[in-house]
């Protein structure tokens, strides 16, 4: 239809082009966040996320601890950087070169490889690409050895640890620690500390979060749809006005009034309040569907006899499949994602935190430079959603429609 | 007892008391209250019938009314009282606030917020419906460009915190500033313009929503009137503007009124991204600085809140009789 005028070439490329480009700029950020999650800590500061697939020069330190000869008036150490002992096990796997190497922690790099300079006693320091190195001193050379700094490029290193880290909450010294003594992964999965826990927390709240609206709003939806009786068009416009009011107006008393009945901020208190601020979405979309239903099938029920409340379990509710499945994924997306009423209604510390609320306070304010730990909180909070989402994005799409477009 | 098997009885108790509702309110009303039996039947099953959709309908109602409409009036008698409650101070928790600069920052932030992200949002959301409706590999850009509606705001909040990380070998803001020899900046901190920087967020999470509708309406566009416009001289643009989107203007204010509602609910974004922080505050995260605290003025600021939607709300409802009609 669009190229009956015969203009379709030189559009379309342009097309493509804006499509293409718009796309990739809402992936970015996700993809970002995703490669980062993999990264090693001093691999993330050291080079941007864009450049994971290639290798980053780092800086480390270490002691030229090979054990020191005497060469006339000179104390001698020398070996290979690579093999001295606090940063051995990082170099195992062989094949690195030292682009610099400097004497103060401050400037790391001060030298280039292979040029010989003059250190603090008045001997004299080298060390070479290759990561020998020559220490000389007029004076004994302890045991430990003097420090050197370098450089070395660093292959890319994509780790688990940083899931390891954010889901149990320790890291990998203490995760080691744990397992020497006798705990598994699972156990350790349960600590206090980690972001399991809320994990599990957040299922705990969202999935009755999401049925019981679904029942509620759905035998109302049918009466309000189907069902004869006074107020009913009253009914409906308050439903739809009340799709607007903010949620913050519902904070403050609601709070007092699970003080005063005794349900304080717990479990019992969310789901009820998710389920009041998601009922009138519920009822409005299911309204909607049902009204939209044929009317024959349901009058001929009852003239075969069948009540109402079997028209709605046996014909209603497996009709209105496609708009109850695109609630119950809103509603899961909403309350899983759900910042704000989890604040509110769930005590802000210990057992029932859930996920988002352990990110925003917990690992913001006290890992709030950690990007791996963070990028990998993000990533364990939106993982499940992302699944839901593409694998029922189907029905949300038809169930959005079949409530907004007219 | 493991969290887990909590999670699981707690979430059995609570769907199985829903469902246990209904079914044991229907067999009450059929089998004890209005048997369909006896000399009464006709008359009964009358009855059971009028009270029927009442049974229906009262849990929906009973927390609709609990959790919506008392905490308006609820929320409008406690703005009314001091820090504590025990006080009646009139509007004086409204006359404070309006004496706060920050609440007037707040105020005006979220202004903004309602105008510019509800443009920007339905106008890319159609521009990108109409692009990919004739494209191959078109419904792979919409699922793509649809993914950050299943984020959460927080999750966003740190995936765009990444995108504006000071530190040059984080941000891509600050590397491409860096390419070009620039200085690494804070883009948070600017003030003002820091406002965008966060509306970009949410602009980011919303568009796949509007492009949705958006290009399900434009399918609905009769082809006679296209065909129509293109014998007659229309260009692409053409076609577009004064065929198209005249066509479906009512589904352009649908989306666009459902947007400004989020955006007055929106509160997770500023929370995370800033805090509130450097000239950034919103009305829901300036009433969270009181939540806990003084119930008076976060209960005043809720009212405010609600008065910006009031407008909305009325047009909702007056639209939704005209539809029944």
């Amino acid at each position: 239809m669009d190229n009956i005028a015969g203009q379709k070439s030189g559009l379309s490329i342009v097309t493509n082009v804006a499509v293409f480009i718009i796309v990739l700029l809402w992936l970015i950020p996700t993809v970002g966040l995703f490669v980062s999650s993999f990264r090693d800590r001093d691999q993330i500061s050291a080079s941007g996320w864009w450049e994971a697939p290639f290798s980053v020069e780092l800086s480390y330190r270490t002691r030229a601890d090979d054990a020191p000869t005497r060469d006339g008036d000179l104390f001698v150490a020398q070996g290979n950087i690579f093999e001295t002992g606090e940063v051995r096990d990082q170099f195992a796997s062989g094949a690195n070169s030292i682009a610099a190497f400097g004497l103060r922690g401050r400037e790391p790099g001060a030298f280039a490889a292979g040029e010989t300079v003059e250190n603090r006693d008045g001997g004299t320091v080298v060390v070479n690409a290759d990561g020998g190195y020559v220490y000389t001193s007029p004076e004994p050379i302890d045991d430990a050895g003097p420090r050197l700094y370098f450089l070395a490029e660093t292959p890319p290193d994509f780790t688990m640890s940083n899931y390891a880290e954010v889901l149990t909450g320790l890291d990998e010294e203490e995760r080691a620690q744990e397992i020497a003594s006798g705990a598994t992964f699972g156990e350790l999965l349960f600590e206090e500390t980690g972001i399991f826990r809320n994990f599990i927390n957040t299922l705990t709240v969202t999935i009755p979060a999401t049925i019981i609206p679904i029942l509620i709003a759905a035998f109302a939806a049918y009466a309000l749809a189907w069902m004869d009786f006074p107020g009913r068009g009253f009914l409906i416009a308050c439903v739809v006005g009340l799709l607007v009011v903010p949620l913050q107006l519902a904070l403050v008393p609601l709070l007092n009034l699970h003080n005063q009945i005794g349900i304080g901020q717990s479990f019992l208190g969310i789901w009820l309040a998710h389920t009041g601020f998601g009922l009138p979405l519920a009822v409005y979309l299911l309204r909607n569907y049902m009204v939209g239903l044929p009317r024959d099938i349901i009058e001929s029920a009852k003239v075969d006899g069948a009540t109402d409340f079997q028209i709605f379990t046996k014909i209603i509710l497996p009709l209105s499949f496609p708009a109850l499945a695109s609630f119950a994924i809103f509603q899961f997306l909403w309350t899983w994602n759900d910042l704000l009423v989890a604040k509110v209604f769930l005590p802000s510390t210990g057992d029932a935190q859930v996920m988002t609320v352990k990110i925003a306070d917990d690992l913001l304010g006290s890992r709030g430079g950690d990007w791996g730990i963070l990028a990998t909180a993000a990533f364990v909070s939106i993982a499940i959603p992302l699944v839901v989402f593409f694998s029922m994005q189907r029905y949300l799409v038809r169930g959005l429609l079949a409530g907004s477009v007219k | 007892m493991p969290p887990i098997l909590q999670g699981i009885i707690t979430i059995i108790i609570g769907v199985g008391g829903c469902v246990g509702y209904f079914y044991a309110a229907n067999l009450f009303l059929d089998k004890v209250l209005f048997p369909a039996r006896g000399p009464n039947a006709g008359r009964n099953i009358n009855r059971a019938n009028i009270v029927r959709p009442w049974v229906f309908l009262f849990p929906a109602v009973f927390a609709l009314g609990l959790y919506l409409v008392y905490p308006v009036v609820g929320s409008f008698i406690r703005s009314m009282y001091d820090r504590s409650g025990d006080e009646f101070v009139g509007a004086g928790n409204y006359i404070r606030l309006f004496n706060n600069p920050d609440f007037r920052q707040a105020f005006l932030n979220n202004i903004l917020w309602a105008l510019v992200v509800p443009a920007v949002t339905t106008f890319m959301g159609l521009l990108i419906a109409q692009l990919t409706d004739r494209l191959k590999w078109g419904n792979i850009a919409k699922s793509i460009i649809f993914m950050p509606m299943a984020i959460s705001f927080v999750g966003a909040s740190l995936i765009w915190k990444f995108v504006y990380a000071q530190d040059p070998d984080l941000g891509i803001i600050n590397a491409i500033r860096a390419s070009f020899g620039g200085e690494a900046l804070d883009p948070l901190q600017i003030p003002f313009w820091n406002n965008f920087l966060l509306m970009v967020i949410l602009i980011w999470i919303q568009t796949g929503f509007s492009m949705v509708i958006l290009s399900a309406a434009l399918r609905g566009v009769p082809e006679e009137t296209i065909e129509a416009a293109i014998i007659d001289g229309a260009n692409p643009f053409q076609v577009f503007f004064k065929i198209k989107v005249p066509q479906i203007i009512g589904t352009i204010v649908v989306v666009w009124t459902t947007i400004t509602i989020l955006v007055l609910k929106v509160f997770d974004i500023v929370y995370t991204m800033t805090g509130g922080n450097y000239g950034t505050e919103i009305l829901p995260s300036f009433m969270m600085d009181f939540m806990f605290r003084d119930d008076g003025q976060a209960t005043a600021v809720a009212f405010v809140i609600m008065l910006v939607v009031l407008p909305v709300m009325i047009w909702n409802i007056v639209q939704a009789r005209k539809e029944m009609r």
